[in-house]
């Protein structure tokens, strides 16, 4: 016991009361390191159950008829890639399953290149008929944030003049029918900050009269500020690591019912296994505010304490 | 007259820009205004990187303290510029082979795309992944249930940081259908859809309308302390 | 290219179908042709930008034998070829052809494509204009909406100038400015003002260049340094003539180091990597953070925290508030932000925009009431005049 103006405080609270910040740094890092060890070496993910906004980012592929063309864009960085790329795989995962035509952007200058891994870890591995320039295409990064946006919905071959190969527009089969923005009826953005989500709302899908789906996948920080255009203008969202998983877990099933009897390979699991870490996390953030306010509230007592 | 100048080309260019958006007649003025923005950010990044470079050999060439770091962004510039604008190691397009730099610098085996590989993508993660750390430190002093509004914001948090995990399942996964949504997972979507969706357009609206006054204070050149002619202070 | 080359796959596919078809038993080819349309038309879309056209057709026959739509356009001008608009389902009766030239008329021809793909006998429709208008009628409710808030601003503004007093509530946060910058002078430590992470075209930068303003006027008073690294070299511009003027105006323009002012890195990260690392060296005594922030929001304010400086923020994006008002000592929260330039100068044009920035969000917040009461009389009474009530409102607000 210590003293604390006049009042006895224990040892505890006054050890909380001047806790240095890198103690709980130690302890987020074991937090986050755990689950991490423990679902790297028995391979268990967590359940998940779809909430609406993730069933609806499922549905608007599904619905889709097959060879439908859907553009992508990829408005983030490898920074927020650890909540980020997990969706655009399975994103992409889902859309070669039913035989899109896929479109890539990036309105990120570090997008393009994210683009290309995704390709790579996606549609040449485990969709191989599928032939660039006639199923998918990277059309990589356009200066230009909003600007590109607008160039877009009057003249797509205007903003993306070239694939990232060199290959002009006009000779790339896969855009063939291709004028506008308006002429994709499904449009993905993976978005990280700005331009993103928000902009792609203000800009394309309302002054598309209706006429482009919008379905989105972004990092937690941004999800409350999309929640107002969802379900009117953003058709689904997937927010943070867990909408990535909730959705995840959708596809997974959906595709193994296709072709039951298949696992799923570890590289589409790692929304799912990335909400061990998340759970680690918020659990160790909820104790931590308990302590806190433990420390708060002794102090309180032992000041009122003090007074009389 | 120096101070004029900027204030008319802003005002100029501020109006063009907004007319051009009712006005179709003024469409191309908006237009070559965006241009003329473009043009100068891009001169101005040469001046950006030769501040850049000024600075840091200045620092390196005094032997201030810390010139070390100087020395070391000097030569990750250098290089980074170099494996860039050279295409350092990329391999031509197959479509224009005789042209040593039709090549992608990001494509594998470029020098640029392995410092972005192996020095960018890393970095960067790693600064994004502090945040964890600091949100911690962070809820930790700030998460005190002072009042009443304090007693929801942490009462909001709880429940949030649990319905966005595999806890909240296991918390409240018993409720019986009819109380399905106070079910953790449920409530917190619930809090961000509504709760919170009323509260973010309150502070958009206010935002938005002090955008608008905003620009205009600049645009009637009421505002001039961009240009740090200062208040009357 | 794509239309054109489809065109022909089906012109191709048509006659080998129909050489197939008669060569096996002679069946007649008229069979699976498609009636043309009996009637097209194309009008210009009023009140807009000019460029498109709606073009809608009808057929009097059969329309069990059409699969599809061929839609062309040609511009009214020598050697001018068809081009394709779109190719649409059978039951596709309009379209809207846009990207016209505004400089001459265009005839839209709609042709039918029959079962085996072949193609019926075209119908144009008379050269047509699709020539811009003066004003885009749709955005009239926003054009109204911009004069109403100007209006406000600007009466008040005038209000303000013959000298009626406006009187405006404490911003805790901006009158913590002046303690600040003293605190950093009395510690001999210098201030940090971060004017965000976007270009000058954003105007939270430009909000942020103006308190920059004030902040350097106060220090060179003060005989405080004051740094400032920014993320793009335009806003490092900016800053050095706003800071320069600042020195210059309070009378130490021999003070003025524009070295202070430097350009760090477009990249987000990298510029917080150095900014964090800068702020444990040399421990500013005060940081403002006053811009379009991030992710980095909250790397910047713990890494302030921890080193005890007193921190102030002002931001617009929502997003980043509650990281700013959890780690910082005051928080300028979205509107605040934008008003602070004002409230600092306490000029009384200035004064007066603010006054009319609350004007106008009253009349905002009646809106708001007005469309929530009409809403919920209208799913109470649906069959009542409020439903319309409700659409006409909304028509009126541009939704």
């Amino acid at each position: 016991m210590d003293g604390y103006g006049g009042i006895q405080v224990s040892g505890f609270v006054r050890f909380l009361e001047s806790l240095d910040r890198r103690w709980i740094y130690l302890a987020m890092a074991i937090a986050v390191a755990g689950p991490i060890i423990y679902i790297g070496l028995t391979g268990k993910t967590l359940p998940e159950t779809a909430t609406p906004a993730a069933q609806a980012v499922f549905d608007a592929i599904e619905e889709l008829p097959s060879g439908g063309h859907v553009l992508f864009s990829f408005d983030f960085d490898p920074a927020s890639g650890g909540e980020l790329i997990p969706m655009a795989t399975s994103i992409v995962r889902q859309c070669a399953a039913r035989g899109h035509k896929m479109v890539f952007i990036a309105l990120w200058p570090l997008g393009a290149q994210l683009v290309d891994e995704t390709i790579k870890r996606v549609i040449t591995a485990d969709y191989p008929h599928m032939k660039e320039g006639v199923d998918y295409i990277n059309f990589g990064y356009q200066a230009g944030n909003e600007a590109v946006m607008k160039v877009m919905l009057t003249d797509f071959a205007k903003a993306f003049p070239n694939s990232s190969n060199g290959t002009p527009t006009t000779q790339i089969p896969v855009v063939h029918g291709v004028t506008r923005a308006s002429d994709f009826p499904l449009l993905v953005t993976i978005s990280a900050g700005y331009p993103g989500a928000k902009e792609w709302i203000q800009y394309v899908v309302s002054s598309s009269g209706g006429r482009i789906k919008m379905v989105t996948g972004c990092t937690g920080v941004q999800t409350p500020q999309l929640y107002p255009y969802y379900p009117t203008q953003l058709t689904g969202m997937l927010g943070a690591i867990k909408g990535a998983a909730e959705y995840e877990s959708i596809v997974n099933d959906a595709i193994c019912k296709a072709h039951p009897g298949t696992t799923t390979p570890a590289k589409y699991l790692e929304a799912q296994r990335r909400m061990g870490p998340q759970l680690g996390a918020h659990l160790l953030m909820v104790v931590l505010i308990i302590l806190g306010n433990i420390a708060f509230f002794a102090q309180k007592r032992a000041a009122a304490g003090a007074k009389s | 007259m120096k101070r004029m100048i900027p204030m008319w080309i802003a005002i100029v260019a501020g109006f063009a820009m907004l007319f051009s958006a009712f006005f179709p007649v003024t469409e191309s003025l908006g237009e070559i205004f965006g241009d003329m923005f473009n043009v100068v950010a891009a001169i101005a990044f040469i001046l950006g990187a030769g501040s850049l470079a000024k600075i840091n050999l200045a620092k390196v060439s005094r032997r201030d303290p810390g010139w070390g770091y100087a020395a070391v962004t000097l030569a990750c510039f250098a290089l980074t510029l170099a494996a860039g604008l050279g295409k350092i190691g990329a391999a031509p397009n197959p479509k224009f082979a005789a042209l040593a730099w039709s090549g992608d610098e990001r494509a594998e085996g470029a020098l640029f795309g392995w410092i972005y590989e192996s020095a960018l993508v890393p970095i960067t993660s790693t600064m994004f992944a502090l945040l964890a750390f600091y949100v911690a430190s962070a809820a930790f002093r700030a998460f005190r249930a002072k009042n009443i509004d304090a007693i929801l914001l942490l009462s909001t948090a709880f429940i949030v940081l649990l319905g966005r995990t595999f806890a909240g399942v296991v918390l409240t996964g018993w409720f019986p259908d009819w109380a399905s949504g106070l079910r953790l997972e449920n409530f917190s979507v619930y809090i961000m859809q509504v709760f919170n969706t009323a509260g973010n357009r309150a502070i958009i609206i206010g935002i938005a309308l002090g955008v608008a006054a905003t620009s205009l204070r600049i645009l009637l050149g009421v505002d001039r302390s961009w240009m740090g002619t200062g208040g009357s202070k | 290219m794509s239309a054109r080359g489809s065109l022909w796959q089906r012109i191709v596919g048509g006659l080998i179908g129909t050489l197939s078809l008669a060569a096996l038993g002679g069946v007649s080819v008229s069979a699976s042709a498609a009636p043309p349309p009996d009637f097209v038309e194309a009008i210009d879309v009023p009140w807009d930008a000019g460029g498109v056209l709606i073009v809608s057709w009808r057929v009097d026959g059969d329309p069990s034998a059409i699969t599809g739509w061929l839609i062309e356009r040609r511009e009214e001008i020598d050697g001018a070829k068809w081009v394709t608009v779109s190719e649409l389902p059978a039951a596709a009766r309009e379209v809207t052809a846009t990207k016209l030239s505004h400089d001459h008329a265009h005839r839209i021809r709609v042709t039918a494509f029959g079962e085996s793909g072949q193609l019926s006998k075209g119908l144009e429709t008379a050269p047509t204009l699709a020539h811009a208008n003066f004003f885009i009628g749709a955005k009239l409710p926003l054009f109204v909406g911009i004069l109403v808030v100007s209006t406000c601003v600007i009466v008040f503004i005038l209000s303000a100038r013959a000298g009626r007093p406006i009187k405006i509530r404490r911003i805790a946060a901006l009158d913590a400015v002046d303690n600040a910058v003293g605190r950093a002078t009395e510690m001999g430590r210098p201030i940090l003002f971060i004017a965000g992470i976007q270009d000058m075209d954003n105007i939270s930068t430009v909000a942020g260049i103006t308190v920059l303003g004030h902040v350097a006027k106060t220090a060179a008073e003060y005989d405080a340094t004051i740094e400032v690294p920014t993320s793009r070299s335009l806003v490092m511009e900016a800053a050095r003539e706003t800071v320069q003027a600042s020195y210059l105006s309070a009378g130490r323009s021999d003070s003025y180091n524009p070295d202070l002012i430097r350009y760090i890195t477009d990249e987000q990260f990298g510029f917080v990597a150095y900014v964090s690392g800068r702020m444990v060296r040399e421990k500013p005594a005060a940081c403002f953070y006053m811009g379009c922030f991030f992710a980095e929001s909250l790397i910047l304010s713990e890494t302030g925290n921890s080193i005890g400086a007193i921190q102030i923020a002002g931001t617009a994006e929502s997003t980043q508030l509650p990281f700013f008002v959890a780690a910082c000592d005051y928080t300028l929260i979205g509107e605040e932000f934008f008003a602070a330039s004002s409230y600092l100068s306490r000029e009384p044009d200035q004064m007066g925009s603010l006054k009319g920035q609350d004007a106008a969000k009253l009349i905002t917040a009646a809106a708001i009431v007005i469309g929530v009461v009409l809403a919920t009389l209208a799913s109470l009474a649906p069959d009542g005049a409020f439903p319309a009530a409700l659409t006409w409102f909304k028509g009126v607000l541009g939704s």
